[in-house]
């Protein structure tokens, strides 16, 4: 069946709340509005409002609410209603969900799913467009998911929130319409901590994840000299290194991409794990292609500071001039 | 008893008074065994509480919050739960979860630093310790959202400071279990103190149990070093609860008798003179008189008792002080139920430095 991204979230909410009933949706609209972007349409009629939780706008309440419930005995799905207004949560994740197996040696847990909208390209106001998916993947006990098709999601949305651990699952929103393609209808998961290798290629490796994926590609399709294979990473924490680094060894150049602030991004760890893993196969330093260390800007210079296939290009086209 | 002692009417509970003598009419109803099985966590409580302080001061058990003062506050509202409630705690509640079921020697495995001192035996509904102020508060409405959409008839009780009303996860859990309706108590130990700050630091308030009435449910000011009155009040939140009434917020009126912990210095903020005040309220002296009036105590039932805690505290300090030293796997097993590659990979590099020193 085809569908974009929202559809396939929802189809997948769905199918797991009819599998097991301990999953229960939560947070800020999700009820009898279907959420703002709509992910979460029909599920209050079909589910109820037991099960399907129109909360008071309250992150911190969301959050650690759903930390509650995941340690007796629920799964919850909760939504930030965008990834700009998560950080009022964060310290219910950093300093419990993240940490609840560990304090209690295995006693209790935090099978727990934080769903969010993340990035920008939507023209959105401030606070709306944020990309600041490091402050998840650097505590240990979280897992980071981003999924950049419908496909994808739906596969790994079911596996988060079949997750005996607290996963963060964040949604590209500009990706959330955008694209639509063949999703099977039936249940199905893919495994969080795998990457996959979208394109095979021998010249250069382009890491990605998210929203960055469709321009990867738009990129790759346009660079018909250069063999580029592209990764999508899917899962920032626990992260697949050993595609990467086999990847890298094979093409001796590499190039991520990340919409988020280059200082400190996830791009900084991949190339150290590059490093770490392929120093003497590399031809090339590893290239960072992301936002510049300012604020996400409001739309009207946005173009400035997001990532296009254009600046992907300039980015592989400079590892192979190296 | 919630309906007749209104905190916006400057109305706070007391059934058990200092001299040991009861409001009959509130008096609630205990069996003899409960009662003295309550001395004896009360008295096991300060006793255990000091001699923390004592291992501290002697470099064998970290930095470590005191109970002096607030058994009864840790107690009596704990009485009130039955075996499947959930009871969330902060850090100074030794009392109440001795009387869920902790085992002592966990109790002090925990400050001397080891997280196995958080593993408690299966069945027993006790979350961990938590340090971030406030923070548990939100966990205690979710726990009872699922116990309640679980079809159990179970409630979730969370206890809290003063100082932890100012967070805002105070806010946002009272706000949510209104609004949610859920099945849960909560029980704000007001000790006047949140480190050097006094109450009036911390709102403007006359007082912490009329923030209930803001949320949308009801709240009671109770005598903190009453146990009865503490029990009593809580029996009856725990009832409207489980009967679907929803949430009661309870102010335990209580003191801090010892520092905030033990690397806390109180006698910057505070003078000897109104230690005295409240050394006359004590919560153990006042429920052994009652005892006494009951006929169910005596000196002589006191010394054997004093006896048998001197010796389950030592053991359970012994147990503590021998129980293994983390290993290494230890650290890293408990990050993520199944343990990611890279995760296993720092893991080995860890050990393989240990064996070379």
């Amino acid at each position: 069946m085809k569908m974009n991204m929202v559809s396939a979230i929802n189809l997948c909410l769905a199918q797991e709340m009819e599998r097991d009933e301990t999953v229960v949706v939560m947070g800020e609209d999700v009820g009898v509005d279907g959420g703002v972007f709509r992910v979460t349409e029909g599920l209050l009629d079909r589910f109820g409002k037991d099960r399907v939780i129109d909360t008071p706008l309250s992150e911190a309440g969301i959050t650690g609410t759903a930390i509650g419930m995941a340690m007796n005995g629920l799964r919850p799905v909760a939504e930030m209603q965008f990834m700009g207004f998560s950080y009022l949560s964060l310290n219910q994740m950093i300093c419990h969900a993240a940490r609840m197996r560990n304090r209690t040696r295995g006693r209790l847990t935090v099978p727990m799913v934080l769903r969010m909208p993340y990035g920008g390209g939507v023209k959105a106001l401030e606070h709306h467009s944020e990309s600041t998916e490091i402050l998840y993947a650097h505590f240990p006990g979280l897992k980071v998911v981003i999924p950049s098709s419908p496909r994808q999601a739906k596969g790994l949305l079911a596996s988060s929130i079949r997750d005996p651990d607290p996963v963060v699952f964040l949604e590209p929103k500009r990706s959330y319409r955008l694209i639509k393609e063949e999703v099977p209808a039936e249940e199905y998961t893919i495994p969080i901590g795998k990457a996959r290798v979208t394109y095979e290629g021998d010249d250069v490796t382009v890491v990605g994840w998210g929203a960055m994926m469709p321009l990867i590609e738009a990129a790759r399709k346009q660079l018909e000299d250069i063999s580029v294979e592209v990764i999508d990473l899917r899962t920032l924490t626990p992260m697949d290194s050993v595609t990467v680094v086999n990847s890298v060894r094979k093409t001796g150049r590499a190039v991520v991409v990340h919409e988020a602030p280059r200082s400190f991004g996830a791009g900084a760890e991949i190339s150290a794990r590059i490093m770490e893993g392929a120093i003497l196969h590399l031809e090339a330093p590893v290239e960072r292609v992301t936002a510049p260390d300012i604020t996400v800007p409001l739309p009207r210079s946005e173009e400035y500071y997001y990532i296009s296939p254009d600046r992907i290009m300039r980015g592989i086209a400079k590892v192979m001039e190296f | 008893m919630v309906d007749e002692f209104d905190p916006l009417k400057g109305k706070r509970l007391q059934i058990l008074r200092e001299t040991g003598t009861v409001n009959k009419k509130l008096e609630p109803e205990i069996d003899d065994d409960t009662l003295i099985r309550a001395y004896r966590t009360l008295v096991l409580t300060r006793v255990s509480d000091d001699k923390a302080i004592k291992l501290q001061r002697q470099g064998r058990l970290g930095a470590y919050p005191p109970s002096i003062g607030q058994e009864a506050s840790q107690l009596g509202p704990t009485m009130a739960l039955e075996e499947n409630d959930w009871l969330v705690w902060a850090f100074r509640e030794w009392g109440a979860i001795t009387w869920k079921g902790v085992p002592l020697w966990r109790q002090f495995l925990y400050w001397m630093g080891n997280e196995e001192g958080n593993n408690y035996p299966e069945g027993i509904r006790v979350t961990p310790t938590a340090v971030p102020v406030g923070s548990q508060i939100l966990h205690a409405i979710g726990i009872s959202y699922a116990s309640r959409l679980r079809g159990e008839d179970s409630v979730a009780l969370v206890f809290f400071g003063d100082g932890g009303t100012s967070e805002g996860d105070f806010h946002e859990g009272l706000n949510m279990a209104g609004v949610l309706n859920t099945p849960t108590v909560f029980v704000c130990q007001n000790n006047q103190f949140a480190i050097s700050m006094r109450r009036e630091r911390q709102t403007a308030s006359p007082t912490i149990a009329q923030k209930a009435v803001a949320y949308g449910f009801k709240g009671i000011q109770v005598d903190g070093n009453d146990l009865l009155g503490l029990y009593a009040a809580t029996r009856e939140a725990v009832n409207r609860a489980r009967d679907g009434q929803g949430p009661t917020l309870i102010e335990s009126f209580t003191y801090r008798m010892g520092d905030h912990t033990t690397s806390d210095d109180a006698s910057r903020y505070r003078t000897k003179e109104e230690i005295e005040e409240w050394e006359k309220r004590d919560p153990i002296t006042r429920f052994k008189r009652y005892l006494i009036k009951r006929g169910l105590w005596d000196e002589a039932r006191e010394e054997g008792m004093m006896a048998e805690i001197q010796d389950e505290v030592e053991k359970a300090v012994n147990k503590a002080e021998s129980y293994h030293r983390p290993s290494i796997d230890d650290l890293f097993k408990h990050a993520y139920a199944d343990m990611p590659p890279e995760l296993r990979e720092q893991m080995e590099c860890l050990k393989q430095k240990e064996v070379k020193e």
